[in-house]
């Protein structure tokens, strides 16, 4: 198949960017969004141009590296999917792909269709772990943890950090990632020691970079691993007993 | 040249069990109030550099961590699927620290060192008490307490797990251990910094060079003791199941300045991957080897057999593993199943589009178990393959062959992970030390984090507590200075070529030539011919290299262009590394060297030994050797049968 692909190119963080107009001819169904991108770079780079930056690491879809807008969508049409697992035969003959950085300020472009996404290293450190030095831990089996409550913490745990979430949110909120990160551990036995001044910290910490949660759900429409608003619903509860019981 | 002397690995005396408590008794220690006043270097924060830099900044060293991703939780750790070993016996099976230890030595063909691996085994049930305090979700059974599954080379279930994403896990149970002493202020994370050299004076790693991939800024750090926790080299090959950016950077060029790399022919062939669909592939992805527990691989007996899988008789199919290793069956190791599905798909028996793979099916699986079963402990994977290549493999069988993965070997270390440079230790995948010749399923992400948090913060006091007082060297020390001009040396030849071809280009054509002479099956002469074949390529990299751009903003093409050149020199001694092992085994399997039914055959008498090569600038390698003593696992002759 043949594809139009308007791409955003940007040098610097500073400079004005502008979309690009390129063809990629025939593309194959089997190939992945990525290396149709990849054989793209490789004729501009030997034609003499820049290739277009992108970020991407594992192309399995669990380091969260990649991740650009395709048409209006945070890694594209295909739901439950990050970019780098995007194939081809998602799309047809004579389509036009708009493809852009993430869309959100809080994650500045450095350069193309790379983003800054180190507010979010930031919300973990502001208490995203449970304190267990090396050497302390106890014996494994030594706290039971219902089957149902470690699977619900394993649905939280698995978001990969991509920022899709901050992305398709018109506000810019980054609840879903926060929120994922309170309720696989604030869920666990593990977790409680910690319960209260991690969610505080955290969600004080989200505010200073994100913007506000108003309820649209295009968050966990386009997390690529479907991690679900009732984390956030968890995250506001937590949040708020947590105030009440420090007055 | 050959060396017989020079390498002591420094292994304690005294019975196997005994050799680690007796080591920790021995250890100088350095007090708690002294530990800040040592800064600690950590390249990669993948399992082992995450845990041995959030252990080492809670032990209160000063600790600077360097990664060139954007966050400290993106390693290539996290894409590991399948799960982490550890002699817990909690399914009452019969397995013990010994167990674990004699598979690990067996799996890895005899070609590792035994005080090592038994340390292993035993550290293996700390890291799971460890993993669980931080909130790991590791898979339970209904009464709350942790479940167990069956991996390749073991006869009893000791394989913890998160789905089929135990390596997310586990990365970010240490990533978050690590920022919570970002928050406390004893680690020091540096992101999107890529280790450009190691700085060695008077004998000794006395810190590094970075890039910083953003900006360009070459700068300089000081510290008195230098981490690599840089990962394998798998990437060498182009096609591999490791991340893009995984290369053997930091690993080589701490290689060039006096590190002793030991048995770099020692890689590892994943047999479940899905096959390369077309010739634009960039990568290719794994399917854990969980999935042979319940599935089961098959060819059809007729090679060109035309009718899709599902209409073809259990008459027409040759289970070929449950045929030739009844006792392990689907279970045998990594590299007897890799080799196997290649006799397979040589003879004509290959299925799918390109021929190019053998069938894996849950159809008996499905039907003993129920949909629902399999969903919960493969569903993940099902979804994975089904987005890459199309196909519902709840309906019809996957499709797999084998695919570089994993490499034992790396920086020569001794028993305190130290490398042949005083002061530079390296961790996990970068160094060669516990899995032999073949790693064992489950056995990396449990040597990651055994380095990390439990063997590198104490070793680590043996060498600073006499060291006590002695400042880091400046940055404006000579040495410093003429380490970051090299670098930038270097820089500017990539960007000043002026050639006609991309790094990718390059990449592909050494790839290409490794995985012919040098992959699952090798022979002299190819050997020899890949040795010449990468030599002209190299010369014409150094010629012919076009990389648009500049060195002050970030440029992909310069960072790959760096990371080839290394690979170019790695692949030529991987290849001198397995045409001097005139023997099988494990990974290295020479077509010379095997028994009348086709299996490896090592030579015990002449090869019982660590192959540790080291750099001449300009000259050929000089080979080192550390002879291997058993003296708790006779070897033998591998058999799964």
């Amino acid at each position: 198949m043949d594809l139009t692909l308007r791409v955003w190119r940007q040098e610097s963080p500073e400079a004005e960017g502008r979309f690009e107009t390129y063809r990629a001819v025939d593309v194959q169904p089997d190939m992945s969004f990525l290396e149709m991108l990849d054989i793209l770079n490789e004729k501009l780079l030997t034609s003499g141009f820049e290739p277009i930056a992108f970020d991407h690491d594992c192309r399995e879809g669990i380091c969260g590296s990649c991740g650009v807008m395709i048409n209006g969508q945070a890694h594209g049409p295909q739901r439950n999917t990050a970019t780098c697992q995007l194939h081809m035969r998602e799309f047809s003959d004579g389509d036009t792909l708009v493809i852009e950085p993430w869309r959100a300020t809080n994650f500045p472009i450095i350069r193309d269709l790379v983003v800054d996404r180190s507010p979010f290293d930031r919300i973990i450190t502001a208490g995203g772990y449970i304190s267990a030095p090396t050497g302390s831990a106890p014996e494994a089996n030594l706290i039971p943890v219902p089957k149902e409550t470690s699977d619900a913490a394993m649905d939280a745990a698995a978001c990969i950090g991509c920022g899709a979430c901050v992305a398709a949110c018109p506000n810019g909120a980054a609840q879903l990632f926060t929120a994922a990160k309170v309720a696989h551990l604030n869920l666990l036995p593990q977790g409680g020691p910690e319960r209260r001044s991690r969610v505080e910290r955290m969600v004080e910490t989200m505010e200073e970079y994100f913007g506000s949660c108003t309820n649209h759900g295009e968050c966990e429409s386009a997390c690529p691993k479907g991690i679900s608003l009732d984390n956030i619903a968890l995250m506001n509860r937590e949040y708020l007993l947590s105030k009440i019981r420090s007055r | 040249m050959e060396n017989q002397n020079g390498l002591d690995a420094k292994v304690p005396t005294g019975a196997i069990n005994e050799r680690w408590e007796n080591h920790l008794a021995d250890i100088n220690l350095v007090s708690p109030a002294n530990k800040r006043r040592f800064t600690i270097i950590v390249v990669g924060t993948g399992l082992a550099g995450a845990s041995a830099a959030a252990t080492l900044g809670e032990l209160g060293y000063q600790v600077k961590a360097f990664t060139f991703h954007d966050s400290g939780r993106r390693a290539h750790s996290i894409a590991a699927q399948g799960g982490i070993n550890a002699a817990k016996n909690y399914p009452n099976d019969g397995d013990s620290i010994h167990r674990l230890f004699y598979d690990t030595v067996k799996g890895g063909d005899y070609r590792s060192r035994e005080s090592n691996v038994y340390r292993l085994a035993q550290l293996s049930v700390e890291i799971i008490d460890q993993c669980v305090a931080q909130g790991v979700p590791f898979a339970r059974e209904y009464g709350g307490l942790l479940s167990n599954r069956s991996f390749g080379g073991a006869q009893v279930s000791r394989t913890f797990y998160a789905r089929g994403q135990t390596g997310q896990q586990l990365l970010l149970g240490a990533y978050q251990a690590m920022m919570r002493q970002v928050d406390l202020g004893t680690v020091e994370l540096f992101t999107q910094t890529e280790m450009l050299d190691v700085v060695v004076k008077d004998g000794q790693a006395v810190g590094i060079i970075t890039r910083d991939l953003i900006d360009g800024t070459i700068d300089s750090h000081a510290g008195h003791a230098v981490v690599l926790a840089t990962g394998g080299y798998s990437n060498v090959y182009f096609l591999s199941t490791n991340a893009m950016k995984s290369n053997v950077t930091a690993v080589w060029r701490a290689h060039r300045q006096g590190a002793w790399f030991a048995n770099p022919c020692y890689t590892q062939i994943h047999p479940t991957c899905i096959p390369p669909s077309d010739e634009f592939q960039s990568k290719l992805t794994l399917m854990s080897e969980s999935l042979r527990n319940d599935g089961r691989i098959w060819v059809p007996s007729r090679s060109g057999d035309p009718r899709p899988a599902e209409e073809i008789p259990d008459a027409d199919r040759d289970y070929y593993l449950e045929r030739r290793y009844p006792a392990f069956g689907n279970l045998v190791p990594r590299d007897v199943a890799s080799r196997a599905a290649k006799l397979e798909v040589d003879g004509g028996k290959g299925v799918g589009p390109l021929q190019n793979g053998v069938y894996l099916d849950f159809a008996d699986a499905l039907g003993r178990l129920g949909e629902d079963t399999v969903r919960e402990r493969y569903g993940n994977l099902f979804d994975m393959y089904q987005r890459i290549t199309g196909e519902d493999p709840y309906l019809t069988p996957m499709r797999i062959y084998p695919a570089m993965h994993y490499t034992m070997g790396g920086l020569w270390v001794d028993y305190n992970l130290m490398t042949t440079i005083p002061g530079l230790y390296a961790l996990g995948e970068a160094n060669f030390s516990d899995h032999g010749a073949n790693r064992l399923g489950a056995s990396a992400l449990m040597q990651g984090l055994a380095d990390g948090y439990f063997v590198i913060p104490y070793t680590l006091g043996g060498y600073l507590a006499p060291r006590l007082g002695e400042k880091t060297v400046p940055t404006t020390d000579p040495v410093f200075e003429e380490t970051r001009s090299r670098v930038r040396w270097r820089i500017e030849g990539y960007l000043t070529g002026g050639g006609t071809r991309s790094p990718d280009w390059f990449h592909r054509e050494l790839g290409k030539t490794l995985w012919e002479h040098c992959g699952m099956e090798r022979n002299a002469d190819g050997l020899r011919q890949a040795i010449s074949a990468i030599e002209s390529l190299k010369e014409e990299f150094d010629h012919d290299l076009l990389v648009p751009g500049d060195g002050h903003s970030l440029n992909q093409s310069l960072e790959k262009a760096g990371r080839v050149d290394d690979f170019l020199e790695l692949g030529r001694l991987m290849c001198i590394d397995a045409l001097h092992r005139e023997e099988s085994c494990g990974g290295h399997f020479r077509i010379e060297h095997q028994t009348e039914d086709g299996e490896a055959e090592r030579d015990d008498d002449n090869f019982s030994y660590v192959a540790a090569w080291g750099w001449t600038n300009g000259e050929e390698p000089i080979l080192n050797k550390e002879p291997l003593e058993f003296e708790y696992v006779r070897p033998s002759r591998r058999s799964y049968k």
